[in-house]
């Protein structure tokens, strides 16, 4: 692993256990830093309005972005189309601190993901399982998140995401050392990978949740299952009371183990994203890349 | 040597090993509740210093924390800890931790944050560290140390700049020497 790429495995590391939250002004991307998130992502539309808008959704105005930038001194996501080679470039030529490669905006690939081990700049995607988890980072991607159903407000495919990872990492853990190459077919894995999680028991990046979270509880219901941290899209600034409620989402995530403190935390936050069930939803974003 | 690791937020696991690798006991700090167990050493994580200021703050932890440090507690330090730490952050006016309730101001020196760009000025490096040659330093969005008081003796140095400092109880990196 060449340097740039150890760099922005790091970088995700100093994420670590923090939630990073989704923003479409400077004015909302100040209230997410005072509200304590440890980084930003940058974009026009949130993943709820991307749902109600319809039509093709591509990378934000980079004009917008470094609205952002400047703003804010944490480090500042945008995201890109999965495969859209030219927007990671362009997102890498203003110093982006991290690109999604991400589902909730229209495909420009249906087939292929972005070469990411050709940028400097680091990279984060989703997955629901473990195979898909290990072709990003074979890929390049330093960091992963789950995909969960964006812009719903239903944590339920962000549950089953974490847990399908989760238990497929404890199950090639368990294999015999002759088994993992059977176990990376099965995967559509790379063999290095699948043996690196094979003798770690984890992946080999961090690995956040997203996709649904809207309350503190949510959030601690992801670290219990596994999340190293948590991203919030619409459930903030979608909600009545957005500083507080980030605010308590942070919280949560720096004590999810803390009942009577998340109880406190849940207190008169106001309304909560409305949402949608992720049942009754045509866009199925999750399914968009794989 | 009990060692307690600030767990709020950022590379706290990564920390946590790197004293247990040195047979240090080691306990989180994430609530009140932590500090009534025996603590030779602190050990500031890197991270984001805006998030562990401010839930610093909000979970009770700054006054007492604070009473320790002054009080000659040993710390160890990097990245987001030193910020914490320095008596002035330079941009502090658009910063969170500029806030005197999370922000220690203990250490004679000032910072600038993100001093080297953003994630792509992001740099690892091999120099001498405390008479050591041959150390490896990683420096991700990392502040630099621009001014220094006298008295605070200096451990590493990039391109002329300080980048590890000794003062007192308090030992601080503006690299991470946990993950190499």
């Amino acid at each position: 692993m060449d340097d740039r790429q150890e760099l922005n495995r790091n970088l995700a590391q100093m994420l670590k256990g923090g939630v990073i939250m989704d923003v479409t002004t400077p004015e909302q991307a100040k209230i997410a830093e005072a509200a304590g998130a440890c980084a930003v992502m940058a974009l026009e539309r949130i993943p709820a309005d991307i749902r109600a808008a319809g039509g093709v959704s591509r990378m934000s105005d980079p004009a917008m972005i470094k609205g952002i930038q400047n703003a804010v001194s944490i480090p500042v996501m945008a995201k890109c189309r999965i495969g859209h080679i030219a927007e990671a470039r362009i997102l890498e030529a203003i110093e982006i601190d991290y690109i999604d490669e991400s589902e909730v905006l229209s495909p420009a690939d249906d087939v292929r993901h972005i070469d990411k081990s050709k940028f400097a700049v680091p990279f984060v995607c989703g997955a629901r399982d473990l195979g898909e988890a290990l072709r990003r980072i074979g890929e390049g991607a330093t960091m992963i998140r789950t995909k969960g159903e964006p812009g719903t407000g239903d944590v339920v495919q962000a549950v089953r995401h974490m847990r399908k990872m989760q238990s497929e990492i404890r199950r090639v853990a368990s294999l015999r050392e002759d088994e993992l190459y059977e176990a990376a077919k099965e995967l559509s894995a790379p063999l290095d990978l699948v043996k690196f999680v094979h003798g770690n028991g984890r992946l080999p990046v961090v690995n956040f949740a997203a996709g649904g979270v809207a309350t503190p509880a949510d959030a601690a219901l992801m670290m219990e299952l596994g999340a190293e941290g948590v991203f919030v899209g619409s459930g903030i600034f979608k909600s009545g009371d957005p500083a507080r409620r980030a605010a308590a989402i942070v919280q949560a995530v720096a004590n999810w183990q803390d009942a009577k403190l998340l109880a406190k935390l849940s207190e008169n936050l106001g309304p909560a994203m409305v949402g949608i069930n992720a049942d009754e939803i045509e866009t199925i974003m999750e399914e968009r890349g794989r | 040597m009990n060692v307690g690791v600030l767990s709020v937020q950022g590379a706290f696991a990564e920390m946590a090993a790197y004293w247990r690798r040195r047979g240090a006991e080691v306990f989180e700090i994430r609530q009140r509740v932590d500090l009534s167990r025996k603590i030779d050493l602190l050990a500031l994580p890197g991270g984001e210093s805006t998030v562990q200021g401010k839930l610093l703050a909000d979970l009770g932890l700054f006054a007492p924390l604070k009473e320790r440090i002054d009080g000659g507690l040993h710390v160890f330090a990097v990245c987001a800890g030193l910020i914490l730490l320095a008596e002035k952050i330079e941009d502090a006016e658009r910063c969170a931790e500029a806030r005197p309730s999370c922000w220690f101001g203990v250490l004679p020196v000032a910072v600038r944050r993100n001093a080297y760009g953003r994630q792509l000025g992001s740099f690892k490096t091999v120099g001498t560290f405390d008479g050591r040659p041959g150390v490896p330093m990683t420096f991700i969005r990392a502040p630099a140390i621009t001014v220094i008081s006298p008295q605070v003796e200096v451990l590493s140095v990039f391109n002329g700049q300080p980048t590890a400092v000794r003062w007192k109880n308090i030992t601080a990196f503006t690299w991470h020497p946990e993950l190499n």
